[in-house]
């Protein structure tokens, strides 16, 4: 073995063990909290005891009134970039690096902003609703992005020949061109739900911290996350059930994962045939 | 005038008391941006026969036919000047409903473009898109079709397979099985061989043939025996002076044994191209 390929494998193992720490100390100290009850009863003495119901609700609508909005607006957004803007025109460039700016921005900025809008400008409050809104703003770029470049990568002849047969634009997108760029559309979902499902400071100014089981959407809910963040922050004694929630957390996000992908190679095995 | 070249143009259908032709283009000529792919192209296509256009390399024959059916449109940043008449309608006239337009004059493209469905999908499909929705009906076409191409004893049992798994060659005969369902008057050819092996190439150029009792077809091709082979008139495309133009156009035996252009003869004898 050469000395760069040493320090490659070097990287490598060590890159591998952070993440594999990471996930075996919590799988470690979460594993003997987690269980039927702990899933199904609220909270007790700030989250020290009891369990997580109300929270997952409370994530799960959360989550739920960002996809409802961002997923409609985002293929809407992607379709337009992609089918009917010309990719170097001014409009299209425009869009774009807007877009690329707003993904990165620190999800702080984006959880004043949802502050500033959803809850006091638009008077939604501290609630499901202005936590959910302000995940869509954060989650748009990605969305966008993703389904756009799948959208570009259908070749272009299939355009070509369905035109050359007479069928309008609309059906093309609807039978031949969205189909073909739904894995990449499920990439950015997952991208998407996978930075919303972890966001804690969007929602810290936006949802709210309340642990009550949430009657409607405009009621305050308090997101895993962020019942993550106080339980280690400001319980003592917290820690344990801190554990448990992020074990949950991260279970949640493998499922989605896993679903995706499966969902993804289910749609190409289909369409291709590549077992025949 | 420089593009006296162009103008000398030999009509077989004017000087035959055969019937008017299906469609005719006059002084058309085709820009990208500021660049014309070819200019004053004066055609016409004689009903129920194969025409096929010859010419080197980028002197515009593709673009000359994606004029026919205005595929142009689809591509930005172009500009089609002229006159073409689908017997006598003036289809460049921006009033004109493309998607009819398409559905009389049907293409056929140089790489088989099936859509990534199943191969009864493939025929089923623009079917449905122009009203056709009973069940029975669509079987009965996608059935004949198949076999007008020769292809239903291969895949009678797969119908459902994607379309994809097909071979190159398979794939172009469904190609023009989509195509021919939709039952078009006239049916444009990219090079459709150019991207198969030999023996698929030779079922394509039967299939040509045979489709000349019931269709009218204009085929590119860059295979000058080819053209001898299958069609009854022959156009050379040239570039002269930076852009495509319509050197000679006349019958098949006339421009490849008795050419009128200098052009011409350099080219059906190898000298040039």
């Amino acid at each position: 073995m050469t000395k760069d390929k040493i320090l490659v494998w070097f990287i490598a193992i060590l890159i591998t063990s952070i993440f594999a720490w990471i996930v075996g100390d919590i799988i470690w100290h979460g594993a003997r909290e987690v269980n039927w009850e702990f899933i199904t009863t609220a909270p007790r003495n700030a989250g020290r005891e009891g369990g997580i119901a109300p929270i997952l609700v409370s994530t799960v609508l959360i989550l739920f009134v960002c996809l409802a909005v961002s997923v409609p607006m985002g293929v809407g957004t992607a379709i337009l970039l992609a089918e009917f803007t010309n990719q170097e025109g001014l409009f299209g460039r425009l869009v774009r690096r807007s877009l690329d700016i707003l993904a990165g921005v620190p999800s702080i900025i984006f959880g004043l902003f949802g502050n500033a809008f959803f809850t006091k400008t638009l008077g939604l409050g501290f609630s499901i609703l202005s936590g959910g809104l302000t995940l869509a703003c954060m989650v748009l770029p990605i969305l966008i992005r993703a389904t756009e470049e799948g959208l570009r990568a259908v070749p272009n002849h299939y355009r070509l020949s369905a035109a050359s047969l007479g069928i309008s634009r609309t059906s093309t997108l609807l039978n031949i061109l969205l189909p073909a760029a739904l894995p990449g559309l499920l990439v950015g979902l997952v991208l998407g739900i996978g930075r919303a499902i972890a966001e804690t400071a969007a929602l810290i100014f936006t949802s709210g911290y309340v642990d009550r089981m949430p009657t409607s959407l405009w009621d305050s809910g308090r997101s895993l996350s962020i019942h993550i963040f106080d339980l280690s922050m400001n319980v003592s004694g917290g820690d344990g059930h801190a554990y448990g929630s992020a074990l949950v957390l991260i279970t949640l996000l493998l499922i989605i994962n896993s679903l995706a992908v499966a969902i993804t190679n289910n749609i190409n095995k289909t369409k291709l045939k590549i077992n025949n | 005038m420089h593009n006296q070249q162009a103008t000398i143009t030999y009509h077989p259908l004017s000087m035959s008391n055969e019937k008017l032709p299906i469609m005719q283009t006059q002084e058309l000529s085709l820009f990208y941006g500021s660049k014309a792919a070819f200019c004053d192209v004066n055609f016409a296509l004689a009903e129920k026969k194969v025409t096929a256009l010859v010419g080197a390399s980028g002197c515009g024959k593709s673009s000359f036919l994606s004029c026919l059916n205005r595929l142009t449109d689809m591509i930005p940043r172009t500009k089609v000047s002229g006159s073409i008449r689908l017997e006598n309608i003036e289809i460049l006239d921006s009033k004109i409903d493309t998607i009819a337009l398409r559905r009389r004059v049907g293409m056929i493209f140089q790489k088989p473009n099936p859509f990534p469905l199943s191969i009864w999908k493939n025929i089923a499909f623009p079917l449905k898109e122009h009203g056709i929705k009973n069940r029975q009906k669509i079987d009965y076409i996608v059935e004949q079709t198949l076999q007008d191409v020769g292809l239903w004893s291969e895949v009678k049992d797969r119908l459902k397979d994607s379309a994809l798994s097909l071979s190159g060659g398979q794939q172009q005969r469904l190609c023009i099985a989509r195509a021919l369902a939709l039952q078009p008057q006239i049916i444009l050819m990219d090079e459709p061989c150019s991207a198969l092996d030999p023996i698929s190439s030779g079922v394509i150029e039967d299939l040509i043939v045979r489709l000349r009792e019931r269709y009218t077809l204009l085929v590119v091709t860059h295979n000058l025996a080819q053209a001898s082979r299958i069609a009854d008139y022959t156009a050379l495309f040239w570039v002269v002076e930076g852009s495509g133009r319509l050197i000679e156009f006349g019958s098949t035996e006339q421009v490849f044994y008795a050419p009128n252009h200098e052009l011409t003869a350099a080219y059906v004898s190898g000298k040039k191209g």
